[in-house]
C-alpha cells in the first residue's frame, strides 16, 4: 500500500504531472521517432542496394 | 586530411563497426539519465517538480544549437572545397536539429505554463529559438526544391551560413534584452549557479542527446551515401531506368558515387 502510495506521489509529480510527463513523452516520441525513422530508412537502403547489386548476376 | 575523409568508401568502411556500439552507449546512457532525471534529483525550492522538465529541455536546446553550427561548418566546407561528405553529412543533420528544436520549444512550453503563466511570449529567447526552427524547415525545403539536387545543396548551403546570425541573437539575447527567459545558468562565465544534485543528471541527458546525435547522424550518411550508390548504379544499367527505385530515389536523379 505504501509502494503504490509512493509511486501515486513520484508520478502526480507534486501537481506539475500534466506538464511534466507531457514533456518527456513529446522527447521520447519526437527523438525516438527520428531514430526509428532514420533505422528504417537505413534498412531500407541496405535492402535495395544489395537487390540492385545482385541483380545483373541473376540475369 | 580532408581528401583522406572525403572518399565515401573510406568512410563507410569505418563508420559502420561502431554503429551498434554507439546506439547501445546511447541507450544507457539516456536511460542512466532518465532515472536521475525522474528519481535522483531533488525538486526545486521554487518551481518544485516542474523543474524536471528542465532535464529534457536544456540538453535539447544545447543539441539544437550545436547542430546548426555543425551544418553551418560543413556547408561552409561543401560550398568552398566541395567536400562530397560535407553536403551530405549537413544535409544528414538538418532534421535531426529540426527535432531537438521542437523538442526544445515543446518542452519549453509546457515549463513556462505553470512557471510564467504562459505557454508562448514573443520573448526574445523564444522567438530567435522559433526562427532556428524555421531555419532548419528553410534548408530541408531548399535541399528538396530543386530538381538538380547540387543546385538545391547549394542554396540550402548559403541559407545555412546566413542563418548562422541567429545562434549569437539566441545566446545572448536573455543578456541584451530584458526577457521572460531566465539569464544563462550552465554554459556561463564564472561557471554553473545550479547545485550540482541538478547539474549531474543534466550532463548525462546532454550526453546521451550528443550520443543520440552522433549515433543517428552516422546512419543517416550511410543512408544517403547509399541512396547515391543505388542511383548511380540505376542510371549505369538502362534497362533499368523507370523501373525499381532505390530507398524513393527518382531514376533520373543525378549520381554522385562514381
Amino acid at each position: 500500500m505504501t509502494g503504490l502510495t509512493g509511486f501515486q506521489a513520484w508520478a502526480a509529480m507534486g501537481g506539475y504531472a500534466v506538464f511534466v510527463w507531457p514533456a518527456y513523452a513529446t522527447a521520447l516520441v519526437v527523438l525516438g521517432g527520428a531514430g526509428l525513422f532514420s533505422w528504417a530508412r537505413y534498412r531500407a537502403s541496405l535492402r535495395d542496394l544489395d537487390r540492385l547489386q545482385r541483380e545483373p548476376r541473376e540475369r | 586530411m580532408l581528401t583522406y575523409l572525403a572518399n565515401p568508401a573510406r568512410f563507410m568502411r569505418w563508420s559502420g563497426p561502431p554503429l551498434v556500439p554507439l546506439a547501445v552507449a546511447t541507450a544507457l546512457t539516456l536511460a542512466a539519465g532518465l532515472y536521475l532525471a525522474l528519481a535522483v534529483a531533488p525538486p526545486d525550492y521554487q518551481q518544485g517538480e516542474s523543474v524536471r522538465i528542465m532535464f529534457v529541455h536544456v540538453p535539447a536546446a544545447i543539441m539544437a544549437e550545436g547542430v546548426y553550427y555543425v551544418i553551418a561548418a560543413a556547408s561552409f566546407v561543401a560550398l568552398v572545397w566541395r567536400h562530397p561528405l560535407a553536403e551530405i553529412a549537413a544535409q544528414a543533420a538538418a532534421p535531426l536539429g529540426a527535432a531537438f528544436t521542437l523538442v526544445c520549444l515543446v518542452t519549453g512550453s509546457l515549463w513556462g505554463r505553470p512557471m510564467w503563466g504562459t505557454w508562448w511570449a514573443w520573448d526574445a529567447r523564444m522567438t530567435s529559438v522559433l526562427v532556428l526552427f524555421f531555419l532548419y524547415l528553410g534548408y530541408i525545403a531548399l535541399v528538396n526544391a530543386f530538381d538538380d539536387m547540387s543546385r538545391g545543396a547549394r542554396a540550402a548551403s548559403v541559407l545555412a551560413l546566413v542563418g548562422v546570425v541567429d545562434l549569437p541573437i539566441i545566446k545572448f539575447s536573455v543578456d541584451w534584452w530584458n526577457t521572460l527567459h531566465q539569464p544563462a545558468s550552465i554554459l556561463r562565465a564564472g561557471g554553473p549557479t545550479i547545485d550540482v544534485t541538478m547539474l549531474v543528471p543534466l550532463a548525462v541527458m546532454a550526453l546521451g542527446y550528443v550520443l543520440l546525435f552522433v549515433t543517428l547522424q552516422l546512419v543517416r550518411m550511410r543512408t544517403a551515401l547509399n541512396v547515391r550508390k543505388a542511383r548511380a548504379l540505376l542510371l549505369a544499367a538502362p534497362s533499368r531506368r523507370g523501373g525499381a527505385t532505390a530507398a524513393g530515389a527518382p531514376p533520373d536523379a543525378t549520381p554522385v558515387l562514381r
